[in-house]
């Protein structure tokens, strides 16, 4: 529907294909790409060469710097070849590992999984080691968003569970299958970050993982403070910036951080993966994504290891009962189309869509007839009409003044636009236009 | 072999989001031809073939004028997105039912090429086309757009069913009859004063439940279009169920001419004073223009703020030559006023942005 009221939009959710289906473990692939960056930051270093044998959930790739995550092997092999890939964030070095030897990690003697007796610092030295990076989507290296520079007060832990991207029913279903888990990976964040309070946010249209996570909170009944609100389903309800408005009735300011306003959000996988770090130092070398969209045979919930090519995912779902006509990693709102089955998982893969052509609306665009439809759904107010019209034009100095970095590139203007055009994709061209160093040589 | 050559197929990439809403310009612009034609149809009714004629040669002339001149300018065809259609439509409900039919060619043909096309086509016309051509015929053919009214029965312009004589003469009544309702409001106090009469009657006649009745269901004379304040509200409510309209531009457009009518009379001791605001509402081309022609996407305010601005400006525009202008009605210039300020509205209205501490300057 066309949307003038109030901020966001409410496209139809489309996650009944795979809503409910449980988890299941896809076979593991016989070959892994595994890219030496899949997080915000530096790419990792290299710490296998070519022709070793790995185990599985050995060290490949070494955090470089500050900014930066470790990656992992996430099958026992030998590693065929360390070169560049098409990736979902363009072509980039990685790690290519041919399955061999046995699965030591997945098969190994479970440790205690008791973390009482650890620090924070502790908890984020192994949270750090397992190279866990934000699993919404934006890969951002959780140790770092666990480690806020001094001087910021953090009260508040978000854990966020809004899922409010259609088709994708992953967190949806973690919170359902493991509301223990996130319990537990609630309190050792909050323990990492030194604070007892945390929120869980779940928009309500996910009834049952609601009543779950009540559920085992009313069990577990922890010492620390963990509250579960209720959401209205509205996109971009999980946006950072929108969450914390919603649930704490905080705006952080324009071009600062969540931290700014004393809070940290974390995904509700991210939460897993914090738990699996610190009770088990378990590295982070699968993770659950939902297989969506009219084109995939057998769409649904699936374990993935990371670095398994998409053709792959396709033969162990079924194939195709239609030709795709876009695939989509993430969710249809912000994620990223990607030209070719080749293309392998990565941490922060969330879902893969097989979009039909009827699906994946295209259409060529029409000028702007100012209809006022993205001004009313922008969620940071901004005016994404005159933002479009500006860039059209190739007037990146219009554009500077209607504060595209504001933009949190959620899509909302091009989901309502009534003459298809294309303005989250203008803004983030006015975004890489008006960048300050850019801007000086242009 | 059959994967294999669904593998090989090329695949769609582009920027996200990946899904549309299903809203696109045809949607938009035929939800409205759909919700102006009970309106439209009723006019037919009431006035017979000449507005059948107008609304035919209205919308004709400017889907033609649409083809020819997308031709010349080496375009794209945009005739069948229903712009055009409106244009020609909300022009013809803007002529009085015995205005030749070339005038309705003469304004679509201007209000697409010269104000819409010219200026870039539909998005970048600064005026809403009908209504500038509605200036255009009022200013060359005045005579046409303020006399060529139906006449029910002899002279009568105001109603089919004659009101009740409220006390007066019979020669004094027919020549108020004369007018359209805003016509009366206007000439009313001149024609009394002539007979040696005081206004006292004319405002029992417009307050009256049998005048507000006759405005509420379209029976009365006026512009082919802009009789039926029942019909142009259903068509009204169906575009804000659609959403294509929101509220800001007609509530704050209606409130203002209700509170300046509510104030004005009061002030001058009118004893029907009540009822004056509900008379300015129904009557002239109020309704068809709060809800059909100021909320024009392309020539109304972006944001909700400006919006209201805009429906107030528009509201005092049209009081104020209501009551002091040179016409009886003042609905087309006030919107085509506001229309000219819209850059100026958008740029005070800009909206904070998410976290701002300060508007910003620029």
């Amino acid at each position: 529907m066309f949307s003038r009221f109030g901020w966001g939009v409410h496209p139809p959710e489309s996650k009944a294909g795979t809503k409910g289906l449980k988890f299941i473990n896809l076979p593991i692939p016989h070959t892994c790409y595994i890219p030496l960056q899949q997080h915000v930051g530096a790419p990792a270093r290299p710490a296998v060469n070519k022709g070793d044998l790995v185990s599985e959930g050995q060290l490949i790739g070494s955090a470089d710097g500050m900014i930066s995550a470790h990656v992992h092997s996430s099958i026992p092999g030998k590693v065929a070849d360390i070169a560049p890939v098409l990736t979902v964030y363009g072509q980039q070095m990685a790690v290519i590992i041919e399955a061999e030897g046995s699965f030591s990690a997945s098969g190994r003697q479970q440790p205690s999984g008791d973390w009482s007796a650890l620090s924070g610092a502790q908890i984020r030295d192994r949270v750090r080691d397992a190279g866990v990076v934000g699993l919404g989507g934006a890969a951002f290296p959780t140790a770092v968003k666990l480690s806020p520079p001094e001087g910021k007060k953090i009260d508040t832990l978000i854990v966020n569970g809004a899922e409010c991207e259609p088709y994708l029913t992953v967190d949806d279903m973690l919170m359902q299958s493991f509301p223990d888990a996130v319990i537990e990976g609630t309190r050792i964040a909050l323990t990492a970050l030194g604070i007892s309070s945390a929120v869980i946010g779940v928009e309500d249209n996910k009834k049952a993982a609601i009543a779950a996570l009540k559920k085992a909170l009313a069990q577990l009944n922890p010492r620390e403070t963990i509250k579960i609100k209720k959401l209205g389903t509205r996109y971009p309800q999980g946006a950072e910036k929108q969450m914390i408005e919603s649930l704490l009735g905080r705006r952080v300011p324009s071009g600062g951080l969540p931290m700014d306003v004393g809070v940290i959000v974390q995904n509700v996988g991210t939460i897993l993966a914090i738990r699996d770090a610190a009770a088990y130092e378990m590295p982070l070398f699968s993770r659950f994504m939902t297989v969506a969209g009219r084109a995939i045979a057998r769409p649904g919930n699936y374990k993935v290891r990371i670095g398994m090519r998409l053709a792959d995912i396709v033969d162990e779902c079924g194939g195709f009962v239609e030709p795709p006509a876009k695939i989509v990693m993430g969710g249809p709102m912000c994620g990223v189309s990607v030209p070719s089955l080749d293309i392998p998982v990565v941490k922060g893969t969330s879902g893969v869509l097989f979009l039909t052509r009827k699906e994946a609306t295209h259409a060529d665009y029409a000028p702007c007839i100012r209809c006022g439809a993205c001004v009313a759904a922008c969620p940071i107010r901004l005016l994404p009409c005159d933002l479009g019209n500006a860039m059209e034009k190739d007037r990146p100095d219009l554009a500077l003044k209607l504060n595209p970095r504001d933009c949190i590139m959620c899509g909302c203007c091009s989901y309502v636009c009534p003459s298809r055009r294309p303005l989250s994709h203008f803004i983030k061209l006015a975004q890489e236009r008006t960048k300050p160093d850019t801007a000086a040589q242009a | 072999m059959k994967e294999k050559e669904q593998r090989e197929q090329l695949m769609l990439v582009s920027s996200a989001p990946h899904i549309r809403s299903g809203e696109s310009i045809p949607k938009v612009m035929w939800s409205v031809v759909l919700a102006l034609a009970p309106a439209a149809a009723y006019s037919v009714y009431l006035f017979g073939t000449p507005a059948l004629v107008l609304i035919g040669v209205g919308v004709g002339s400017a889907v033609l004028a649409e083809v020819l001149i997308r031709l010349l300018l080496r375009k794209p065809l945009t005739a069948l997105d229903g712009s055009a259609v409106i244009t020609g439509l909300l022009l013809a409900m803007n002529l009085p039912p015995a205005a030749p039919g070339w005038m309705a060619a003469v304004g679509s043909v201007f209000a697409v090429i010269v104000v819409k096309q010219l200026f870039g086509g539909l998005g970048f016309n600064l005026f809403n086309p009908a209504l500038a051509a509605r200036a255009l015929l009022m200013a060359s053919w005045p005579v046409y757009m303020t006399t060529a009214w139906h006449r029910f029965s002899g002279e009568n312009v105001l109603s089919p069913a004659s009101l009740n004589g409220a006390g007066l003469p019979p020669a004094v009544y027919d020549t108020l009859t004369r007018a359209t309702p805003l016509g009366l409001l206007r000439d009313g106090p001149r024609i009394l004063a002539d007979a040696g009469l005081g206004t006292e009657p004319l405002y029992q006649i417009v307050s009256s439940p049998g005048m507000m009745k006759s405005l509420f269901m379209g029976n009365v004379g006026g512009c082919i279009g802009e009789t039926s304040a029942l019909l142009l509200l259903a068509g009204a409510l169906f575009l804000l169920f659609r959403k294509i309209i929101t509220w800001h531009i007609p509530a704050a457009y209606a409130g203002t001419v209700a509170v300046l009518a509510a104030i004005y009379y009061f002030a001058t001791g009118c004893p029907c004073w009540r009822m004056m605001p509900l008379f300015h509402l129904l009557s002239g081309g109020m309704v068809l223009g709060a809800f059909f022609m100021a909320t024009d996407m392309v020539t109304s305010p972006v944001s909700r703020k400006g919006m209201l601005l805009f429906g107030a400006g528009c509201g005092i525009i049209t009081f104020v030559i209501r009551l002091w202008g040179g016409y009886p009605e003042g609905v087309s210039y006030s919107i085509l006023i506001m229309n000219a300020l819209v850059p100026l509205i958008d740029r005070l209205t800009k909206p904070k942005v998410f976290g701002a501490k300060e508007r910003p300057r620029s």
